[in-house]
């Protein structure tokens, strides 16, 4: 019977979709996992140092650093950190709406933004507007290392020691939890010191070695390059968190799509057979 | 009983250590630190080499750093490694290859080779390789 044929080949190529997004959602879920863990395990490292950057700005240094003093804002720039595939929902574009608001206010202002980029989907898309990219790092994978941002971070981090920067932001997704993600514009540099409450702000300084510039140096571009990486993880979390999300939601709709489908084939094969039999039977009643 | 002091060992990819100690003794960039309980607030750059962790008498627990900051607080002191790896969890044929391959690079020196790179790696393994050595021997 050549009933309906288009509507059973449709039926099977959206199965075959269907597998391969279930497919996703299984790896993004396991992945997610991972990412996760690894998330975790990276806070107690930034949680230290932002401990030891309150303990010193609590102390009273007998040198300040250029990281900590604040100018006059002129020129600014934000690491963006994005996903190197795509199919993942919303993630990278919603990133790239408040990047981009954000530019806009900027340019009100007239003060310049110039952006290092890691990852795949952010390169393309801010080269192709023809925003001013300094430094890209792309296809770190599920696990990435500290070493691969280095680089990017150091471009960023000269500029601001030269001056050619005068506030460095970070923007990632924040992870909130498996269903939502939210982007987010962390600053890095100049560091805010928190409020310092008097009966802390004590008299005492720390013993340096070899002298508080160069340890102070160190310290701080490890400070940066943590919270960076920490934004790289979380970004890492959510990416296979909203595939996860966003393959489920396809998975369903393709399902939902398939019964629709079947439904139609099975009435119009329905109406088919009893067209014939009326066909028959009003030969036969001719007869 | 002696005065103890709380260790903090941590990666920027993963915690390594944390409990109390009587003694840790580190390889800060000026010469090698021992610092026990109320020492006085420090902060100081670490070299590649072995950070030691007396948690009593009978136990040391030695752990390589590739390099790092060490902060000493009167009751707590933080070692913040570039990587960290617990003594027996470093690779020795790792180590002895990554030892091969910068002593190679450094011999052959009429390309442009990163000298300066070639060196750091040199002394990255040798450290590993010592960590391992002594690790072995107090076994």
């Amino acid at each position: 019977m050549a009933v309906g044929k288009e509507i059973r080949v449709k039926i099977a190529s959206i199965k075959n979709t269907q597998k391969i997004t279930r497919a996703m959602e299984k790896v993004a879920t396991s992945k997610m996992r991972k990412t996760q863990t690894r998330m975790l395990a990276t806070r107690p490292y930034s949680k230290k140092i932002a401990q030891i950057i309150r303990h010193l700005s609590h102390a009273k240094p007998e040198y300040t650093h250029p990281f900590m003093v604040e100018r006059p804002v002129k020129r600014v720039g934000v690491i963006v950190l994005t996903s190197d595939r795509g199919l993942c929902g919303g993630l990278n574009s919603n990133l790239f709406r408040m990047a981009l608001r954000q530019f806009r206010s900027w340019g009100k202002d007239q003060v310049e933004a110039q952006i290092a980029v890691i990852g795949q989907k952010g390169c393309s898309f801010f080269n192709g507007i023809g925003a001013k990219v300094i430094a890209q790092a792309t296809k770190l994978g599920d696990s990435p290392h500290l070493e691969d941002i280095i680089g990017v971070i150091k471009v960023m981090l000269d500029d601001y020691r030269d001056g050619n920067l005068d506030v460095l932001y970070v923007a990632y997704n924040e992870f909130v939890n498996t269903m939502t993600q939210k982007p987010k514009l962390l600053q890095l540099l100049p560091i805010k010191s928190d409020e310092l409450t008097p009966e802390l702000a004590g008299h005492w300084d720390y013993i340096y070695e070899p002298d508080a510039k160069e340890v102070l140096d160190d310290l701080l571009v490890r400070y940066v390059e943590s919270l960076v990486f920490q934004g790289l993880v979380e970004n890492n979390a959510c990416e296979q968190a909203a595939r996860m999300v966003a393959m489920k939601s396809a998975s369903d709709n393709a399902g939902k799509l398939i019964s629709e489908l079947q439904l139609i084939y099975n009435k119009a094969r329905q109406a088919a057979i009893t067209q014939e039999i009326s066909e028959i039977v009003g030969g036969a009643a001719a007869v | 009983m002696v005065m103890t002091i709380h260790v903090d060992i941590v990666s920027a990819e993963e915690k390594i250590f944390s409990g109390l100690a009587e003694l840790v003794i580190a390889p800060a960039e000026e010469g090698d630190v021992g610092i026990a309980a109320r020492h006085a607030p420090m902060l100081t750059r670490l070299k590649a080499g072995e950070v030691r962790v007396k948690v009593d008498d009978n136990e040391t627990l030695p752990f390589f750093v590739s390099g790092g900051v060490l902060e000493v607080q009167p009751h707590v002191v933080s070692v913040l490694a570039d990587r960290a790896v617990r003594a027996k969890d470093i690779d020795e044929a790792a180590a002895i290859e990554a030892k091969r391959r910068a002593e190679e690079t450094l011999s052959d020196r009429s390309g442009k080779l990163d000298y300066a790179k070639a060196q750091l790696e040199l002394i990255e393994a040798v450290a590993q390789l010592r960590t391992l050595d002594r690790y072995r021997n107090n076994r």
